[in-house]
């Protein structure tokens, strides 16, 4: 449990930024065509947290991704990762350079590649055209992609390619090549969509690990996976923050049952 | 010793590049000794118009692999590469015409025949420098490469993608061509550069330049072939194929993917530039007609048929389809676009791979009859 699990519920986090504050959204608006998919948005995510961002669909959480990678820029507010780096001012390779990694709804990964060169090329570091021209694998870095495919299950898979993989696997090459990504920040957009039960269990376990090391955000619809993560839940409705607390404290919380279960 | 490791290891696992490369090795030496030192009464000998012909090919070739590199590996699909050939085809041009000097029609010192008909004073500024042949070789790629630059540094930051991109790069040959049509653009108006003497001093009617020019087309597409698999087979190479796949995941990745697609779709532009000035010499003429967008469409077409994403088969593609446009444009020259047609339909049809694939599948299929029949007691 993280030390959020004991913070009282606020309508609106108000929380101040110290000095564990990893990602800091404040008032951050998006209209496309006049429909507001954020609507003055508020959030504050803390090094080390794994959060979950739930809510009915568009409720804005993809555009919330957008906004944080740099694909979408926001009409009003203020982005900011770690102290004072302002994100939306930046494009998406810069802000992924940054150390923000994305992972997208539907499992992208690249089909024609192997399982290894996918996360060859997922690899921190090698990014500009001179470098990858003359770049070799060196054992360090094979080590580490070695590594990362034993966390992923998916060590005996290397040279197939990603898309030979079934669903399931390319959502775990996709989380794995976040990981070697070694971003500060991973931004999981619903992992287990399109999941077994085993499958969604094993997702679970996978990300409640790599939550040790690092500043997970996880948006997603399954509730049962929402508790076993057992993070700190934000829930979002028409572009804001409905309310935010420990699973159990948000799915007693009115308004949201309101939302959810119809007015 | 270092240079042969470096090619060695281009082509560890490219077996279709191996045979490419062989090939036009053994027709740089055989296809000039059939020409030059064989009597013409021999059987076995080759004619000039042949030795040219398939000098032609080979430019094609090199002009059908500069575009499998941007379509096939970054799925640039660019309807306007006649253009970077026809730019370096013009630069070649523009040197052989200073080349004839006052051996022209009009006998003037400088100017070319077609500014003195127009009743021109002076050399055009960019007409300057293209009478050194180093200054040329130089231009040759420069020229199509700063349009490949200043194209592509404006449609990949904006990314436009797709069949919009592929639209543009159609209006750009077609623009070009119109504006080579004027006479006022100083590059011959409709009738182009022709009547070209000599190059480097050898004249191009002689057997020995011709074969040379061969020669030198042979070698020209393998060092083409050469840097292209270099590219692809490298990281960038990967990151290029990821493009294809999924641009939007490489650019969350880190990539600069606009920088990706600019570098590889100049040395593209610039491998087009050179096959167009390998085939200037060869066929002694180049004019407005080569921008024609009809004619980027056919280098697609070769590189579908051969096969697209493998390099080896856009060359095959090339220099077959061209091979059989030979003979039937002079068998029954009003079908050739019908036919040319049909089959580009029939192949992404039925072969979508191309040849190179109809060809994997077959030594599969043999594979797996042989593993059949070894089961079999």
């Amino acid at each position: 449990m993280t030390e959020f699990g004991h913070t009282p519920i606020t309508d609106t986090p108000e929380t101040p930024r110290d000095k564990d504050t990893i990602l800091y959204l404040n008032n951050v608006t998006v209209s496309f065509d006049g429909f507001r998919a954020l609507n003055a948005l508020s959030l504050v995510v803390a090094t080390k947290e794994l959060r979950c961002i739930i809510g009915p669909n568009g409720a804005g959480k993809t555009t919330m991704m957008d906004v944080i990678t740099g694909k979408t820029r926001p009409d009003e507010g203020e982005v900011i990762f770690g102290h004072h780096t302002d994100l939306t001012k930046m494009d998406e390779a810069e802000i992924a350079n940054l150390g923000i990694g994305r992972k997208f709804q539907k499992p992208t990964v690249f089909e024609n590649l192997s399982v290894f060169e996918n996360l060859e090329l997922a690899i921190k570091g090698w990014r500009s055209v001179k470098n990858c021209l003359f770049f070799k694998l060196d054992k360090a870095t094979q080590t580490r992609i070695h590594e990362v495919m034993e966390t992923i299950a998916l060590s005996s898979h290397a040279s197939r390619l990603a898309g030979e993989l079934s669903h399931g696997q390319k959502q775990w090459l996709e989380i794995g090549m976040l990981l070697i990504q070694a971003p500060q920040l991973m931004l999981v957009d619903e992992p287990v969509a399109g999941m077994t039960d085993s499958e969604t269990e094993q997702t679970a376990a996978l990300l409640k690990q790599i939550s040790q090391d690092h500043t997970v955000v996880v948006v997603e619809h399954d509730m049962e996976f929402v508790r076993e993560l057992g993070g700190f839940v934000t829930v979002l409705h028409e572009g804001s923050a409905l309310a935010e607390g420990s699973l159990e404290t948000v799915q007693s919380n009115e308004k949201v049952i309101e939302v959810y279960l119809g007015r | 010793m270092l240079q042969k490791g470096i090619i060695r290891s281009i082509l560890e696992h490219d077996k279709g590049g191996k045979i490419l490369i062989t090939l036009l090795l053994v027709a740089a030496v055989i296809v000039p000794v059939l020409n030059l030192l064989l009597p013409e009464t021999s059987p076995f000998h080759l004619s000039a118009y042949n030795v040219t012909l398939w000098g032609k090919y080979l430019c094609y070739g090199l002009l059908a692999l500069a575009v499998d590199l941007v379509w096939g590996y970054l799925g640039i699909l660019s309807l306007g590469h006649g253009a970077f050939f026809a730019l370096g085809g013009y630069v070649m041009g523009m040197h052989l015409m200073r080349e004839i000097g006052s051996r022209g029609v009009y006998g003037h010192p400088l100017l070319p025949d077609f500014m003195v008909f127009l009743n021109w004073g002076e050399l055009p500024w960019f007409w300057y420098g293209f009478d050194n042949f180093f200054f040329t070789f130089f231009m040759i790629f420069v020229v199509p490469g700063i349009l490949a630059f200043i194209f592509g540094w404006f449609a990949f930051r904006s990314r436009v993608t797709g069949v919009y991109l592929s639209i543009i790069t159609q209006a750009m040959t077609y623009a070009l061509m119109l504006a080579f049509f004027r006479n006022e653009m100083g590059f011959g108006g409709n009738n182009g550069l022709t009547d070209f003497k000599d190059i480097l001093g050898f004249s191009l009617q002689e057997d020995t330049t011709r074969s040379a020019l061969f020669a030198l087309s042979a070698i020209a597409l393998i060092v083409g072939y050469l840097i292209c698999r270099y590219i692809t087979q490298s990281r960038a190479g990967r990151v290029a194929t990821a493009i294809r796949d999924a641009e939007s995941r490489v650019r969350f990745l880190g990539y600069r993917v606009e920088h990706f697609k600019l570098f590889i779709f100049v040395v593209s532009a610039c491998l087009a530039g050179l096959a167009g000035a390998l085939y200037v010499p060869q066929v002694g003429i180049i004019n407005p007609s080569e921008f024609s967008p009809i004619n980027s469409i056919e280098i697609v077409v070769w590189v579908a048929i051969g096969g697209r994403g493998t390099l080896y088969g856009a060359v095959l593609g090339a220099i077959l389809v061209n091979y059989f446009k030979t003979w039937l444009t002079t068998a029954a020259p009003e079908i050739w676009l019908y036919f040319l047609g049909a089959i580009f339909v029939g192949v992404t049809l039925y072969f979508p791979k191309g040849l190179v694939g109809l060809l994997h599948k077959m030594k599969k299929n043999q594979k797996v009859n042989i593993a059949k029949g070894e089961a079999k007691p």
